[in-house]
């Protein structure tokens, strides 16, 4: 269609990626170099670089939540302070004040950061194995099975995915974990579908062609040529998802499908009560709503600036 | 394009078929049954039973399954079993608040979203550009519902500039002859109750619009800059297409394709939100009774409201991929 620079280029890169592709190299030498000029692109772009941080810090933070919270999620250490009219505030001893049941906010809210870290990889890892499986069949097979499994996909899809969690969460009833299975459910479908569409476009390729007439079997193509071309669209996409999940298991908490008592620490949960104290102590909903913003932003911009500098489209330019 | 539209619409019939084979099984699937959500404590294995008894959930599924088609194709989607009134006239009742609603919102998405893309692209790479793209990521990663809180709390309970729930004030007195407010009030001529109502639809299409919004100012944004540098822009500058005319009719136009695609994908997740949205506000529409229908387990509400949405949503897709042949000459021609 076009002979401009950047497409030569990503041309040039395709042969030259596909023509070291022998049955004899590991998987992860393939897409080397993509991944070299992706990193060098990802340094350059500050966006990339602001989301890397919020992301690194929510992670360290989860994980060392035991380490950076004065106290444990569930310990209510001002319970004797609270009144009916009267939370009190930002003290030395409590950093953000207190919550309506006397758990310290600043503890509550780096506990609360485990917990979404922990819904949102474990629902984003759920869809994707999900996705795997209905997108790889799909893909792999062909003909019908590829349009009855289709079909199923573009059914879920035509559900409004909020109403398709809530759905999913109300069956299996108010907790954590189907918090997660409704999250990781809905995402099937998104991980089917680009699966299959980056599968059918490799299938296509020269390299993939090369590689059959080389005698080697469907499974041996699929399993260390295909998969792993198709892995970059499919990383971006995950990236975008952690930040979906985190928005939406704030929302289920906050519709009564999260499970808990009120003094759960999660953001979502903590969100939801705090609507009855916005009079009172608005601080109490503003920081984990700022928390739940930004913890997203963090990962829908490195998502964003991951998928720009794996798209050969925009190399180089 | 009538083929087109033909051929959509009857591949609606076996997608809604099978939705609605999923939505039954699932309804059913749920945890207690809608006797033990409808009877609370009172759920004594008599009750229950009486209950089951007499809104057949006692028969075999098949049977349930094909009676509630029978019906449904006769317009009758089944009696909520909290509210004791047919699904229809539930949703008939609440759908006019949730269209108004959404509608404001969209129309705020588009009227505020294109504009500020336009405008960030005329200026790409300025300070305006870029608080534009960062506003546009802010508006899709911070939750409806938080922004909706804020709203309500900075614009309701501090300044009190607007009403903080509910579709119209309890001291209006004021004729309903369609259910949208805002029409009735222009309709009966009652002009305070018509302000009243759009007053009260103000906040939460705020909140409902903001992440369709977003979305639409960044799509606007990346299709007018990706348009300009287009060769056929470029050519027909050369060919001396004055500067005002070459926006409208070419860079406009052009750059409008993807974005009528992103506003159609909108509704769906206008749907979703108006969940959470009414739900702050206590607005009376559909997607509050739906959060409320899951709770209490009301599986013919449950069953009809999905069934509308799918279709609304749809229907909607639909109405996109004609409008794509309205703007785009070469769509029409297949």
């Amino acid at each position: 269609m076009t002979t401009e620079p950047a497409a030569q280029a990503a041309l040039h890169d395709d042969l030259l990626g596909s023509a070291g592709d022998g049955p004899d190299r590991e998987p992860g030498d393939e897409g080397a170099s993509i991944w070299r000029v992706a990193a060098r692109r990802l340094r350059r772009n500050p966006g990339a670089i602001l989301g890397a941080v919020i992301v690194l810090v929510f992670v360290l933070v989860a994980l060392l939540a035991p380490l950076l919270a004065p106290y444990g999620p569930q310990e209510l250490p001002g319970r004797a302070e609270i009144r009916p009219t009267y939370i009190p505030g930002p003290s030395s001893e409590y950093l953000l004040g207190l919550d309506r049941y006397g758990g310290d906010l600043f503890s509550k809210l780096i506990w609360g950061a485990r917990a979404s870290l922990v819904i949102g990889v474990l629902s984003t890892l759920l869809g994707l194995a999900g996705g795997a499986v209905v997108g790889l069949v799909a893909g792999a097979f062909g003909g019908w099975v590829d349009t009855m499994t289709m079909r199923f996909v573009d059914l879920m899809l035509s559900v409004p995915s909020l109403l398709l969690a809530v759905s999913i969460a109300a069956v299996i009833g108010q907790s954590p974990v189907a918090v997660i299975v409704a999250i990781g459910v809905v995402q099937v479908p998104i991980f089917a579908r680009l699966l299959r569409g980056t599968m059918l476009a490799q299938r296509g390729q020269d390299y993939v062609l090369a590689a059959r007439s080389l005698g080697l079997s469907r499974r041996t193509v699929t399993m260390s040529h295909v998969l792993p071309n198709s892995l970059g669209p499919v990383i971006v996409q995950a990236t975008l998802m952690l930040a979906t999940a985190v928005i939406e298991a704030a929302a289920l908490s906050f519709l009564g499908l999260g499970g808990g008592s009120p003094t759960t620490a999660e953001w979502g949960r903590m969100l939801t009560a705090a609507q009855n104290e916005l009079e009172v102590a608005p601080r109490l909903a503003l920081w984990p709503g700022a928390l739940i913003a930004i913890t997203a932003l963090g990962f829908t911009l490195f998502g964003e600036a991951l998928r720009e500098a794996l798209d050969p489209k925009t190399r180089k330019r | 394009m009538v083929r087109l539209v033909l051929q959509r619409l009857a591949l609606l019939v076996p997608t809604l078929f099978g939705l609605s084979v999923l939505l039954f099984l699932w309804v059913r699937a749920l945890p207690g049954g809608p006797a033990t959500a409808l009877l609370g404590e009172r759920a004594t294995p008599d009750a229950v039973e009486r209950i089951n008894r007499l809104y057949g959930f006692d028969r075999p599924l098949h049977e349930q399954y094909v009676t509630w088609l029978g019906q449904l194709l006769q317009g009758n989607f089944g009696v909520s079993t909290r509210t004791a009134r047919p699904v229809l006239d539930e949703f008939l009742a609440r759908f006019p608040a949730t269209i108004e609603l959404t509608a404001l919102a969209l129309l705020i998405a588009v009227g505020v979203g294109i504009p500020l893309g336009y405008v960030a692209a005329r200026h790409q790479g300025r300070l305006l550009d870029h608080t534009t793209v960062v506003a546009s990521l802010l508006g899709v990663t911070i939750p409806v519902f938080f922004l909706a809180f804020l709203l309500k709390w900075m614009f309701a309970v501090q300044l009190g500039l607007f009403p903080s729930a509910g579709r119209q004030s309890a001291s209006m007195v004021a004729t309903h002859p369609t259910g949208f407010y805002v029409l009735d009030g222009l309709l009966t001529r009652e002009w305070d109750a018509a302000w009243d109502a759009l007053m009260h639809l103000v906040l939460p299409a705020i909140a409902l619009g903001s992440i369709p919004l977003a979305i639409i100012a960044r799509i606007t944004r990346a299709s007018v800059i990706e348009v300009q540098n287009a060769d056929y822009v470029r050519t027909a500058r050369a060919k001396g297409l004055g500067p005002g005319r070459l926006r409208r009719r070419v860079v406009l136009r052009n750059a409008m394709l993807p974005v009528s695609t992103t506003i159609g994908l909108q509704v769906g997740l206008l749907l979703s939100g108006a969940v959470l949205t009414e739900t702050v506000f206590a607005f009376n529409g559909i997607g509050s009774f739906l959060a409320n229908a899951v709770f209490n387990l009301d599986y013919a509400v449950l069953q009809g409201f999905i069934l509308f949405i799918a279709v609304v949503y749809a229907l909607v897709n639909l109405a996109v991929d004609v409008s794509y042949g309205l703007i785009d000459p070469r769509m029409r021609a297949r």
